[in-house]
Order: structure tokens, then C-alpha cells, then sequence
């Protein structure tokens, strides 16, 4: 083998590393050795116990037995603050950012450079964010607030500040979710040098192909428990996959033909000022279509327009051949739409209640009958849906807050489903969520699909637009740059319509 | 008013640093607009009443608001830090009354002004191990130990009163002189609040407190000693109830059980008013005294153009209110600048 485990002492490690929430066991026994100059990556399922794992390194969790080892000594570390004295910089999978503060200020919080009587040096936070983020190559005014960045740019934020000490140990937890393509090779460049220095680096991501592009070694977590640590040189994808499933996996694209009917939702010259501009489009019963182009082309605001989250300034909405008034979802909802939002922690669930309640929340006309809900109605209601999506729980009581990200998003898709919609808005329905529960979505939308629900689907995962799509449309900067369909949808096709290197009006 | 007088086409305009000059623009004119409405305020009233602003107009205006100033400084610094503290108005009475016990006794007088910051320190303690360790709301601990703190000065001081008699002359001149029409109450309250605004502004510390509001999570992700900090916040608060306290002894001279009572709602809605945000992380001590002289002034201006004091209270409420809406409206007015300013830099970005 080209890469074998090195003989010296690992950075970081842990040994035999268990930690129960409750009654469940997120991790068992787990070991896992960063040495310094190598890129490991870490495998497994959503709910595999990889967050867990993070949260023992970064300080954050303290394991029940077995030890974190800082340079071969067992160390405690009592809060994220000792991870980070030792040098253990963590890029969480969802950005924690302080809306208020500058993005400087973000990247610097507690360790600002100092002149003279202890005070902050503003001016110096200030350069030293703009260094960082010419070295990332993006395009940030380190002055402007957090707040109402999107994803991405939070994403950069994050990985700036993990970047901003010269960490041994840089951990990344799905850093390229909300990437494009251009900044994960900015990024991967920056590791890689980071690496060449001697640091350490733990990587997580779904994306198996980024793994194989940065990493040398890859540990696979399965149910909390260590499967195996070992070269990634010989391995395959599918080597991965069976290893982090326990088995092969089905095609993962499923798509069965459905009969295509009448429009169901026919959205004409829709326009919100600065953000998206007429954009026109149909979406017919039993059809999958994709909406696909880069991150902040403006696509979950044109959902977030027809739902009628946010206002639209100009254009109009029809469903099923009646318009459809803006600016409030529960009219939209009273017309058979239903859209799964993007960010599932903020947007999807109220993350505090419980399983039964969150998919309650769309039930209230269902479940109530002279002004009283009925909490056996809603129970019954909320059973039937997560046991039809194979949710897996403990009891329906449960938090939603304590479950994997998959079952996260099951959840609400249940929540929707339950509403028995005639137009279906999916946005990024699969993000962040392990294969297995990745096929099993996908398995369900085509499933809707030939039951004659309209499906718009956002996402920003080529092979699962190609796969799943009758029709791709592409956003580029605000505008529907192509209309595509499935016979000449090809990678090479959407790329260019979403990078505007075709100008093709729809 | 005068916070959206810039049109978001002109700022759009401008170049790409264009949204962070508003937004700093915003924030200092969210101060400058407390301060343009006292100056119009006072300016409308003088011309009303031209004794209003004579020299010992200015006086008093200035000794009424330092005061609630100095309690509206600690205040703001918990509430930036996404708490608050209700029990300053007992604070603040049981320190006047320790201090003033203390002085009847015959002790000196800046001894007696240390014995009431200590015990807003005790009590300042107290309020932030509970919030920062029981992981409880601080409006409901707070709510606790303001009753707790009005029983005990209520039990110790039972039906007594200190009056100016009980007081030595030094300390009392020193509630009432100052140089020229500055009250020496007012040049120790502005130093307490430049030290405070300096201190949020160029100290790890805090900036941290600033961090804690805006997001407790991430705080606690990044490092920052969240207890700490917040423990820091309530002790200083308590510090300045209690250092309110002492001076209201000396402005007064007259404390009794019921001293600061209902107090801590004035501090509130000075904060507020201030632009001090409730949901923290964003606002500045100025503003908080901005806040707090405006509030106090209001009390001055209403006799001295003939309205009746009655009136004072809706006069306060309507600010409260006025001073949300504006800063909703400027919140919403700013997330669509952000937001075009956002898609223009993209378009230029990829022209």
C-alpha cells in the first residue's frame, strides 16, 4: 500500500471512545488517529455518530469512557475554548455565525489582535479578514454583517475563521454543501497546502468523490460503532458506500415513467426586485421538474415567492387554473401547494417539538373540529406519515432536534405529505443526508410523481437533477437561463446555462 | 423621521462598500435621532418658557438624568448580552438606604459610596450566577430578586426614613454643586459611560458581550467564556445600581422603603428607547443614555409649558412604542438595501 499508518504519534486521537444521549448510544468504541500531513476522512451514515465524533474533538462533548489523545497524552477538554488553545479548528456542518457582528469580527470573536492596554485592534481585524479572504479568492467586505448572508457566503465565513489560526488540527464537517464548484477547488487548495504544512485534517462529506479528491485515509462509522480505518488508495466508491450501509445500495436514481397531465402550477413573469426577474415557467401532474443553477442564482426565493413567503413584486401564480393571490402561504397551501424548504433546521421544523407536533403543524383544519384539536387525531395523522416514510424514532414524543439530519427531513416531507398536495416544492430535498435515505427520497418524490402530484425540485446535486428530472430549468443570476428536457439534459448542458455561458431565454 | 431619509436608490448607487457605510450610518443615526428629538425638545420648550433653559434649567435637567443614566449604562450591557435585569430599582433603594444608615452614623462619605456599590456588586453576583448557572429566563430570575431585595429593604428598613438632616453637608453639597452648570453627579456619570462605551467597544471582553447577544450558540461554539461574561455584565450592572443609589441619596437626601420602586421599567424603556435591542447583540451605552436624558427631560419639559405631569407616563409609553417602530422599519429597510445591494455586486461580480 502506498499509504501506510504512519509511525508517529498521531496529533489527535481518540481510543475506544463511547458517548450516550439518553438512550442512544451515538458512539461505541470508537478510535480514530489524525496524524499530522494527512487528510483522513470520516464515513457513514446520517446518525452514524460522525457529528458526535466532531463535537468529542472540538471540546464541545466529553466522552462517557476511552480518551481524547492531544500529541499522545490523554487530554480533557473542558469546552470548545481548550479545543481551540490546542489548536483543533472545526468548521461545523451548519455556519454559527453572530448576525450582528462583522463578518470580521465573526472570524476574530475572542482572539482579536490586541495593541497596546489589551484593546482591539479594529483595523488589524480588518486586514486580517481581507487577507483570508484573498487567499480563499472570494469576494467578502470583511465589514458588512453577518447577518443576511447566504449560506455559502456563511460557509466562507466559517471556513475563513478555521483558517484565520494556524490550526494542527483543522476538522471540516460537510464543508462543500453549499459550494459551487469553483470554491471547493479554491477550497481543497488552501487544505491541501494547510496539509503540506504538517497540519492534520478530519473531512466529512456525502459527496464520496471529494473524499477520494482530498483525503488519504478514511475511517467508516456505522450505528455509532467503528466499521474501519484504512487506505483510500484500492478502495472503490462502491467499496465506501457498502461499508458505510452494510450493504448495496439499489439504483439511486429512480424515476419511473409517470402519464404527464394538465399544468398544475404555471408561474408567469414572476419578479422580486434585486433577487430574481420574469421568471415564467409550467409544471404539469405527474412531472419531476428540476430547478437547477448555482448557489444564490435565486431559485429558493422564486419557491419562496410562489409559496408566498416573501412578496412578489411582479408576475403571477396560477394553480390548477386559478390564480393564486401572493404574500401568504396559507393561501397557497389552501390551493394544494407545499414546499419543503431548504434549510430544515430553520425553515423545515420547529426544532424543540416534538415528531408528532411538527408534522401537526399543517394538520390544524384536519385535526380540529369545533374549535378543538383533537390530540388523537393528530397523533394517528403524524403515525401514518412517519411510518409510511420509514422515519426512525424512539417514540413520536421525541424532539425532533435529537434526530439524524435524514430523518430530520423526513419529517418534513411527512409534514407536507400530510397536506396531500397537488404541486410538490422540494428544495434541496437531499442535502446533507446519507445515501441510503438519499435513494429513499428520491424513491418517494417519483413515487408522488406517478400519483399525479406536480414536482419542483431544486437542487444543486447535478446527478440528482440528471437522474430525477423530466425537464431541467436553469437560473443563472436571477434569470431562467434554459429549459431543458430529460433526453438532452446532460451535465456539460446545465453547467453552461447555470455559469451563463449560454444565454438561451426559456 | 430622519432615519430613512436616505433612499436605498441613492445608496444602491454607490460603491460596493455602499451597504456597510448605511448600515453604520443607520446605527449612529438611530442615536442621532434620540439626540435630534430631545434637541427639538428642549429648543420648542425654550422658546415656550425662555426661563426653561436658564442656568439652573440646565442643571437640573442634567442632575435628573444622571440617574437613570447610570443605571440605564449597566442595564444596557445585560441586555446587549440578550438578558436583563428587573431588580435594579431595589438595588438601587436598598443600597441608597445602607449608604444613607451608614451616614447617619457619622461615616465618611466616600466609604458610604463603596458600601453601595459592594452591595449592587452582592447582589449583581447573585442575579448572575442564577441566569449564567440555572439556565433560567433572566426576566423571571430577575422578577424573583427584585421582590426578594424590595422584602428585605422592606423588612430592615420598615417605616423609617433617611432624611437630608441625618446626611453630612459635604456629601449633599456634593449631589447639588458641580462646575459651572455641570453637576459633579453628571461629569462622574459621563466618566462611568465613556469608560463602559469604550470598554464594549475596544475590549475582547466587550466585544464577547456583543457575540453572547447575537447568538449564544455560536458564542459558546467559539470559545467565549459565556458564563463569565455574562456573570461580568450583571456584577457591572449591580455596580452601577448601586453607585445610582449613593448619588440618589446625595441628590434627594430622602430615602425610604419605597425608594427606586418600579425604577427598573424607567431603565427599560430608556434602554429601549435608546436602541439598546432587547433580542441582543446591537446597540450602544450612548444610545441607552441618549435614552434615558430623553426620557428624564420629558419630565422637565411638561410643567415648564403648563401640561400636566400626568401625562408623563403615556408620553414614555408612546416613545417606547415609536422607538420599536422605528427600529423595525429601519431593520426591514435595511435587509432590502442589503439584499439588492447583494444582487448587484453578483451581476458586477460576473459581468
Amino acid at each position: 500500500m502506498t499509504h501506510p499508518e504512519p509511525e508517529t504519534t498521531p496529533v489527535l486521537a481518540l481510543e475506544g471512545v463511547s458517548k450516550s444521549f439518553g438512550a442512544v448510544r451515538a458512539l461505541r468504541g470508537v478510535s480514530l488517529r489524525l496524524h499530522a500531513g494527512e487528510a483522513h476522512a470520516l464515513a457513514g451514515e446520517n446518525g452514524a455518530g460522525k457529528s458526535t465524533l466532531i463535537k468529542t474533538l472540538a471540546g464541545v462533548h466529553r466522552p462517557d469512557t476511552g480518551t481524547v489523545l492531544l500529541d499522545g497524552r490523554p487530554v480533557e477538554f473542558h469546552g470548545p475554548g481548550d479545543a481551540r488553545d490546542a489548536g483543533v479548528a472545526v468548521i461545523y456542518q451548519e455556519p454559527t455565525l453572530f448576525p450582528d457582528l462583522s463578518v470580521a469580527e465573526n472570524i476574530f470573536v475572542g482572539r482579536q489582535p490586541r495593541r497596546s492596554l489589551g484593546r482591539v485592534d479594529h483595523k488589524a481585524v480588518r486586514e486580517a479578514a481581507a487577507e483570508l479572504f484573498r487567499r480563499l479568492g472570494v469576494d467578502l467586505d470583511p465589514e458588512q454583517p453577518a447577518r443576511g448572508l447566504s449560506i455559502a457566503d456563511q460557509q466562507l465565513v466559517e471556513i475563513a475563521k478555521a483558517l484565520s489560526f494556524d490550526a494542527r488540527v483543522l476538522i471540516m464537517d460537510e464543508p462543500t454543501a453549499a459550494l459551487t464548484g469553483s470554491e471547493v477547488a479554491r477550497l481543497f487548495g488552501v487544505v491541501k497546502s494547510l496539509r503540506e504544512q504538517g497540519a492534520a485534517v478530519l473531512f466529512i462529506s456525502h459527496r464520496l468523490e471529494e473524499i477520494f479528491a482530498l483525503c488519504q485515509r478514511v475511517t467508516t462509522l456505522r450505528d455509532g460503532a467503528w466499521i474501519a480505518s484504512e487506505p483510500l488508495d484500492g478502495l472503490t466508491e462502491d467499496d465506501l458506500v457498502r461499508r458505510m450501509v452494510g450493504r448495496d445500495l439499489d439504483e439511486l436514481y429512480p424515476k419511473q415513467d409517470a402519464e404527464i397531465g394538465e399544468v398544475a402550477l404555471s408561474v408567469r413573469r414572476l419578479t422580486r426586485e434585486g433577487v430574481f426577474t420574469d421568471v415564467s415557467f409550467e409544471v404539469r401532474r405527474g412531472e419531476i421538474v428540476g430547478l437547477a443553477g448555482l448557489v444564490g442564482a435565486g431559485r429558493s426565493e422564486v419557491a419562496r415567492a410562489v409559496f408566498g413567503v416573501d412578496r412578489r413584486d411582479a408576475g403571477e401564480v396560477v394553480v390548477d387554473g386559478k390564480p393564486l393571490r401572493g404574500g401568504a402561504p396559507s393561501l397557497a397551501m389552501a390551493a394544494g401547494i407545499a414546499l419543503v424548504p431548504e434549510d430544515r433546521r430553520a425553515q423545515g421544523l420547529v426544532m424543540d417539538m416534538s415528531i408528532e407536533r411538527n408534522i401537526g403543524l399543517t394538520g390544524f383544519a384536519a385535526t380540529t373540529k369545533g374549535g378543538l384539536m383533537s390530540r388523537g387525531a393528530e397523533r394517528s395523522r403524524a403515525l401514518d406519515w412517519a411510518v409510511r416514510l420509514q422515519v426512525k424514532y424512539a417514540r413520536l414524543a421525541d424532539v425532533v432536534g435529537t434526530l439524524s439530519g435524514g430523518n430530520q427531513q423526513k419529517v418534513v416531507l411527512a409534514k407536507w405529505l400530510a397536506t396531500a398536495p397537488g404541486v410538490l416544492i422540494v428544495d434541496e430535498p437531499t442535502r446533507g443526508i446519507d445515501v441510503g435515505t438519499k435513494a429513499e427520497v428520491h424513491r418517494l418524490l417519483s413515487r408522488l410523481a406517478s400519483e399525479g402530484v406536480a414536482v419542483l425540485m431544486i437542487s444543486s446535486d447535478l446527478p440528482e437533477i440528471l437522474g430525477m428530472a423530466d425537464r431541467v430549468l436553469v437560473m443563472h443570476e436571477g434569470r431562467l437561463t434554459a429549459e431543458i428536457p430529460r433526453s438532452e439534459a446532460t451535465e456539460e448542458s446545465v453547467m453552461a446555462a447555470a455559469t451563463g455561458r449560454v444565454r438561451r431565454a426559456a | 423621521m430622519t432615519v430613512t431619509a436616505d433612499t436605498p436608490q441613492q445608496i444602491a448607487a454607490d460603491e460596493p462598500t455602499a451597504s456597510r457605510r448605511f448600515l453604520d450610518r443607520v446605527l449612529k443615526l438611530r442615536a442621532l435621532a434620540v439626540l435630534a428629538v430631545l434637541l427639538v425638545m428642549l429648543a420648542a420648550t425654550q422658546i415656550y418658557n425662555s426661563e426653561f433653559l436658564s442656568q439652573q434649567g440646565v442643571k437640573d435637567l442634567l442632575l435628573n438624568a444622571t440617574i437613570l443614566v447610570l443605571v440605564a449604562v449597566g442595564q444596557a450591557m445585560v441586555v446587549i448580552t440578550r438578558n436583563v435585569d428587573l431588580s435594579v430599582g431595589s438595588v438601587l433603594g436598598i443600597s441608597a438606604f445602607a449608604a444613607g444608615t451608614y451616614l447617619h452614623g457619622g461615616g465618611n462619605p466616600l466609604l458610604a459610596v463603596l458600601i453601595a456599590v459592594g452591595l449592587g456588586v452582592l447582589f449583581g453576583l447573585l442575579n448572575g450566577l442564577l441566569v449564567s448557572l440555572g439556565q433560567v429566563p433572566a426576566l423571571v430570575v430577575t422578577l424573583g430578586t427584585l421582590y426578594i431585595i424590595r422584602g428585605i429593604d422592606s423588612i430592615w428598613v420598615g417605616s423609617r426614613q433617611i432624611t437630608a438632616n441625618d446626611l453630612p453637608a459635604s456629601f449633599v453639597d456634593f449631589g447639588h454643586d458641580g462646575l459651572s452648570v455641570i453637576p459633579y453627579l453628571a461629569l462622574l456619570t459621563l466618566a462611568v459611560l465613556v469608560a463602559a462605551g469604550y470598554y464594549l467597544r475596544s475590549y475582547r471582553g466587550g466585544r464577547d458581550l456583543y457575540a453572547l447577544g447575537s447568538s449564544p450558540e455560536a458564542a459558546r461554539l467559539a470559545g467565549v467564556p459565556v458564563r463569565k461574561r455574562i456573570l461580568t455584565a450583571y456584577v457591572v450592572c449591580g455596580a452601577l445600581a448601586g453607585l445610582a443609589g449613593a448619588l440618589y441619596l446625595a441628590r434627594f437626601g430622602n430615602v425610604d422603603s419605597g425608594t427606586g420602586n418600579g425604577y427598573e421599567l424607567t431603565v427599560v424603556s430608556a434602554v429601549v428607547v435608546g436602541g439598546v435591542a432587547f433580542t441582543g447583540g446591537s446597540g450602544t451605552v450612548y444610545g441607552a443614555a441618549l435614552g434615558a436624558l430623553l426620557l428624564t427631560s420629558i419630565n422637565s419639559v411638561l410643567p415648564s409649558i403648563g401640561v400636566s405631569s400626568v401625562w408623563v407616563l403615556a408620553i414614555d409609553g408612546v416613545l417606547l412604542l415609536l422607538a420599536i417602530a422605528v427600529d423595525r422599519i429601519v431593520a426591514l429597510r435595511v435587509a432590502g438595501v442589503l439584499r439588492k445591494r447583494a444582487a448587484q455586486m453578483r451581476s458586477a461580480h460576473h459581468a
